[in-house]
């Protein structure tokens, strides 16, 4: 009996409703976090940064945007690639016209440029539900996608089209563009995904997240209870975009230090979806292990054959990649709807009792 | 005893009244010209065969159903049809025939949304769950910790509901409803589906909510056993009509409501 949680009483409500009831999670937790904050700077190298940890923590991010929405709130959508596109281009256009506020207020405030947007896209959400939604989802994100292209102010009229990030620095050490050094970049990703998942963490366990699962659960049930659909789904709108939204401008301020329509498009938000459903639809620790696990396939799939000597082309790997992920949506919608996370909390409960059996 | 509780049912104050209610779906005539009246601290009941309009009419009361024709008057407000986000924030609460749970979220969490109308906190306090957001948090759940020590739910409070059998999630549904505080609580069918010991437990919670709360009660219920020792006051209908409306023993010898139980060709 490794994991348990016999013996630990909870002698009031505030401790039975914290977010980590169990002292293993809690003490898990910690561990985690000081490996993210100590060891992983010490020791990985900048391509592990750049190429894997980085990433993973922004599509994380992103990703937990997309499962407030999808998962808690029920509402399906395939434009969170669009809504991270307004944060990034939002957090350029600030970047370049008030060149003397600090970057990071810039990342912040770009998402609300982004929960705007997605507010205004929420609105049919009163009307229309699941597949249809879906459908409007879509459409959002084919018009923004058209916006990036074709509004030549929002790239400063760049010949390239593309947008591309300015040197900013944070007390003096450069924390944007190729100058910053990816351990730089990878410290502040990193408290910033910390800190907004932390938040999310908050508000799914107080009673806008009751509401949102209500919502998704039984939606006349939740109406006869008082809670009014409009403005929940709205508020699930906006605060998923928002977290899109400072997920793009960390993408291209953070990580990319460029980027142009594709990066924003329809395959990042079908990218973003496989990670809610794999990593688990309605759980926060699920946007990590599905990040982790769609990002880093394609990796490890290149890196596998070549510590055994071979070489397997790039196609090859694509076709692989796209089996396994294929195969693995089918198997998490059908047998796992809770996807990695719902089997990671199976097995803790068979930690629990072991080595017993039952 | 209260003094309320000692008056004839059918003297006491008046709560909700139904008058001239007409329904139809189409060509389907739901409900046709129903009206009678619920009374503060009762157990009203309706029964009827199947298809009678029972749940219509509950659907009518609390808003999910608008009328063609009639008059609903709570509180001494009178609506041509309510809406079901008025009849919340103005205390009417319901359970459902076929369970309307929240199937992914736990018993807590069930009946914690039972308290959404009563909590206010705004979001800048829950994003950092943090003053008055834990605050409040914590209030509703003592209150909430309350209804389930009444209903004997303990054991599943951190059950996923799509988990638990039928006769507790009715318990859980009934939880939910009694978070809200309603005045007036509407149940269908709390009973059906139960086995005999599950009915009696259900039984007692709904005369001790009526006794201890003292709230107004209008239930559907086809157990004409369970109906006749609950109710203060039964309706009766049959093809959306009312045949008959009075006390248990009033019913119960009513030629027109033996007729409609047996199957009497009409
Ligand atoms: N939403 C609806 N649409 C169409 N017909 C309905 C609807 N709700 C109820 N009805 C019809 O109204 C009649 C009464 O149904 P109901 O109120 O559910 O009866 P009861 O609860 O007494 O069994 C039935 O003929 C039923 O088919
Ligand atoms: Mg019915």
């Amino acid at each position: 009996m490794l994991y348990r949680e016999a013996g630990q009483f909870k002698t009031t409500y505030r401790a039975d409703q914290a977010v980590f009831p169990i002292r293993q999670d809690f003490i898990g937790i910690i561990a985690i976090l000081a490996v993210l904050f100590v060891v992983v700077p010490l020791t990985f190298n900048d391509f592990w940064l750049k190429s894997i940890m980085i990433p993973t923590l922004i599509f994380a991010l992103a990703a937990i945007g997309l499962n407030l929405l999808t998962g808690y709130a029920g509402q399906l959508s395939l434009g969170t690639g669009g809504f991270m596109g307004v944060g990034a281009y939002a957090c350029y256009k600030l970047a370049t016209i008030f060149p003397d506020v600090n970057i990071l207020i810039h990342i912040f405030l770009s998402g609300f440029f982004a929960a705007g947007v997605g507010f205004i896209f929420g609105l049919p959400s009163l009307r229309i539900k699941g597949f249809y939604l879906a459908v409007a989802t879509l459409a959002s994100q084919f018009f923004l996608e058209w916006a990036f292209g074709r509004i030549a102010w929002l790239y400063n009229y760049n010949d390239s089209g593309a947008i591309e990030v300015p040197t900013r620095t944070l007390f003096g050490v450069p924390i944007t563009s190729a100058t910053a050094a990816p351990v730089t970049q990878y410290l502040i990703v990193l408290a910033i995904v910390v800190l907004l998942t932390w938040v999310a963490s908050n508000l799914v366990r107080g009673r806008f997240g009751r509401a949102w699962m209500a919502v998704r659960d039984m939606d006349i049930a939740a109406e006869l209870i008082g809670i009014r659909l409009l403005p929940t789904k709205l508020m699930a709108f906006a605060i998923s975009s928002y977290y899109a939204g400072v997920a793009g401008a960390l993408m291209v301020f953070m990580w990319l230090g460029a980027a142009e329509v594709e990066s924003f498009d329809i395959n990042v938000s079908f990218q973003l979806l496989f990670m809610v459903i794999i990593g688990g639809l309605g759980s926060l620790l699920g946007c990590f292990l599905g990040a982790a696990f769609i990002w880093n396939l394609p990796i490890f799939l290149r890196a596998v054959p070549e510590m055994f000597g071979t070489h397997v082309n790039a196609a090859t790997v694509e076709h692989i990649q796209f089996m396994i992920v294929g195969g693995l949506i089918v198997f998490f919608l059908i047998v796992e709807p809770n996807g990695l996370a719902r089997m990671w909390a199976v097995a803790k409960e068979k930690l629990r009792r072991w080595p017993f059996p039952y | 005893m209260s003094a309320a509780e000692q008056l004839a049912p059918a003297s006491r104050e008046l709560l909700l009244n139904i008058e001239n209610v007409s329904l139809s779906f189409g060509g389907v005539k739901a409900i046709r010209d129903v009206s009678f009246d619920v009374r503060k601290g009762e157990i009203r009941a309706i029964i009827g065969p199947n298809g009678a309009g029972k749940t219509s009419m509950l659907n009518v009361i609390n808003g999910f159903y608008h009328p063609q024709e009639g008059t609903i008057t709570y509180r001494g407000e009178s609506r041509r049809d309510m809406r079901p986000h008025i009849a919340a924030t103005q205390g009417i609460a319901r359970t459902f025939q076929n369970v309307a749970l929240f199937r992914g979220m736990t018993t807590l969490d069930n009946i914690m949304t039972g308290r959404t109308l009563k909590m206010k906190t705004g979001l800048f306090w829950h994003l950092f769950r943090w003053g008055p957001a834990e605050t409040e948090e914590l209030e509703h759940r003592e209150q909430v910790e309350r209804i389930i020590d009444f209903l004997e739910i303990q054991a599943i409070r951190k059950t996923p509901v799509g988990r638990l059998p039928y006769g507790l999630q009715k318990r859980v549904e009934l939880g939910r409803a009694l978070a809200m505080e309603p005045e007036l609580l509407l149940l269908d069918e709390p009973m059906a589906g139960m086995n005999l010991e599950e009915k009696e437990d259900m039984s007692r919670f709904i005369l001790d909510v009526s006794s201890q709360f003292g709230t107004t009660i209008a239930l559907i219920e086809h157990d004409m056993g369970v109906v006749m020792d609950l109710s203060d006051r039964v309706v009766v209908l049959d093809y959306g009509q009312k045949i008959a409306d009075g006390t248990p023993d009033e019913v119960k010898s009513n030629q027109d409501v033996i007729d409609a139980y047996l199957g009497v060709a009409h």
